[in-house]
């Protein structure tokens, strides 16, 4: 038994290990199930792109919006992606409004680990004049319901974002940046996938649910993409992992990535 | 192209950028009680990397209602000097510094008895003075070595190092080119004893069996850096030899 969470938490763990004991979660899952993912995409009009996407009760929209600005000082000639995320009061009794939480931050951060590992948006293509003006891409997740699992739900619902994304083409007339009224494709074709999963006593369990998340030992977040290969890792939680766990963690990851990729180009 | 060819000039073996053999550590030096005002303290250098961190408590916590009835809340803060990088860094914390603040606790909580001490608070301070790859491994071994000379109850020091892929090969402990230019990183941060990885990021593209063989080597990392770590505690205590 933890002695790191309160009386409640402690209750509620008992109820979860039970039934993870009896191979059954409290939702009827088995240990290395997802809930059901359904993917929308295009919700957003006035967004270059935008996704929504539900993994069960948990709701997260994500947009993208792209602009004309400067370059980074030490990468001129390259496009800029800025991820950030929203825990807006609506998702859970538990958020406030106010400056992000670390949990936003870390969120944010993962997921945009993933995009840019896996390198889904080729940064040179977004220069339009090298060194003064390159594409900024702000990609926004939007937390609307908390239901466990918002990292793997964000990184469907961004790659989902920018493999619909329409740039707006500018031209350059003495100097002068303009933008036109035409698009084209922002071509986001590597796709990488977040798969989460937390460790609860001895069982490591799938996408967990909120309850499982808030009596969770430990997290692993493995981004995998289309070749198999890992681009990101995030591990977070207060207990350890053995390396056993972790190795079947990588392998479940590797296992479970390409039935989600599906889910996203099911909708193209 | 400069380094291909100083390759074929030389005709020697697969080199880095600073000559060390791929599972060499960069030279490592760790001193504890270092700051008089602090219940315990820690400089690290590790290569150019120079981390100073400072452990107060357990004490009372402040706001109290942030405070747990059943345990001692662990608080880190990883913050770097504007000077620590080149060009000059905001002294204001970024979100990158947020989240090696959280990654360091979740790295440091479970070594520490957190348990006997319930309402109260553990507060670890980590000042980067100077960057140079590797930051968030130094500051969580420093920080380890602060917390055993704050006179916390801890399971198992926790000893932090990271391997990745350059230039096609797995190497250990990247230096701040390695980390920029290389394939892949992998902080990893362990406990030796208890055989506990507590810390695992990554970034970049890797293979599982890549993956693996870059978790493996870190481990061997962390093993040696434990021994020193022992020793700077045993130096601040007088110790010279462990008594049989």
């Amino acid at each position: 038994m933890s002695p790191r969470h309160g009386i409640v938490p402690r209750l509620k763990r008992k109820k979860i290990q039970e039934a993870i004991g009896s191979g059954k979660r409290m939702d009827g899952r088995e240990l290395d199930d997802y809930r059901e993912i359904v993917v929308k995409l295009g919700v957003i009009e006035k967004a270059e792109g935008s996704a929504e996407v539900f993994l069960g009760d948990t709701r997260v929209i994500v947009g993208v919006k792209i602009k004309c600005g400067a370059p980074f000082e030490d990468t001129p000639d390259e496009g800029v992606i800025i991820c950030n995320a929203e825990f807006v009061p609506i998702a859970s009794p538990n958020f406030e409004p106010g400056p992000p939480r670390e949990e936003s931050i870390e969120l944010a951060r993962v997921v945009d680990r993933g995009l840019r590992s896996a390198e889904v948006v080729d940064f040179s293509k977004l220069a339009i004049v090298p060194g003064k003006h390159v594409y900024v891409i702000n990609i926004d997740i939007y937390i609307l319901n908390y239901a466990g699992n918002l990292i793997d739900a964000s990184a469907i619902a961004a790659l989902a974002a920018l493999r619909e994304t329409m740039k707006p083409i500018y031209k350059v007339k003495d100097g002068e940046i303009l933008l036109t009224d035409k698009k084209e494709p922002l071509k986001a074709e590597k796709m990488p996938v977040a798969v989460t999963m937390v460790k609860i006593g001895d069982s490591i369990v799938l996408d967990p649910s909120a309850d499982e998340e808030e009596v969770m030992d430990a997290r692993l977040t493995m981004t995998v993409d289309e070749d198999g290969n890992i681009c990101t890792i995030q591990k977070s939680g207060s207990y350890g992992l053995t390396l056993e766990e972790i190795e079947k963690a990588l392998n479940i990851a590797v296992e479970k990535a390409p039935g989600i990729r599906s889910k996203i180009t099911g909708n193209d | 192209m400069s380094k291909k060819k100083s390759r074929s000039r030389k005709k020697k073996k697969w080199e880095r950028v600073d000559g060390r053999e791929p599972n060499e550590l960069r030279p490592i030096k760790i001193e504890s009680g270092v700051l008089p005002n602090a219940d315990g303290s820690s400089y690290i250098e590790m290569g150019r990397n120079k981390i100073i961190v400072g452990v107060f408590g357990p004490g009372e916590m402040h706001p109290k209602h942030l405070a747990k009835p059943h345990m001692a809340v662990l608080r880190c803060r990883y913050h770097m000097a504007p000077f620590s990088t080149d060009p000059r860094r905001s002294p204001a914390p970024s979100r990158r510094d947020n989240e090696i603040s959280m990654v360091m606790r979740y790295a440091l909580e479970p070594a520490i008895f957190l348990e006997r001490y319930p309402r109260s608070c553990i507060d670890v301070y980590a000042e980067v003075l100077q960057a140079d790859g590797g930051t968030r491994c130094a500051s969580i071994n420093a920080a380890t070595v602060a917390l055993v000379d704050a006179g916390i109850p801890m399971r198992d020091l926790v000893v932090s190092c990271a391997a990745g892929k350059y230039d096609g090969k797995v190497i250990l402990d990247l230096g701040d080119y390695e980390d920029k230019e290389g394939e892949a990183d992998v902080p990893v941060a362990y406990m030796p004893k208890l055989s506990k990885v507590t810390l695992l990021q990554m970034d970049g593209i890797l293979s599982s069996e890549e993956l693996e063989k870059c978790i493996h080597l870190s481990i061997e990392g962390c093993n040696q850096i434990y021994e020193m770590q022992r020793e700077a505690l045993k130096k601040k205590y007088g110790i010279e030899k462990e008594e049989k």
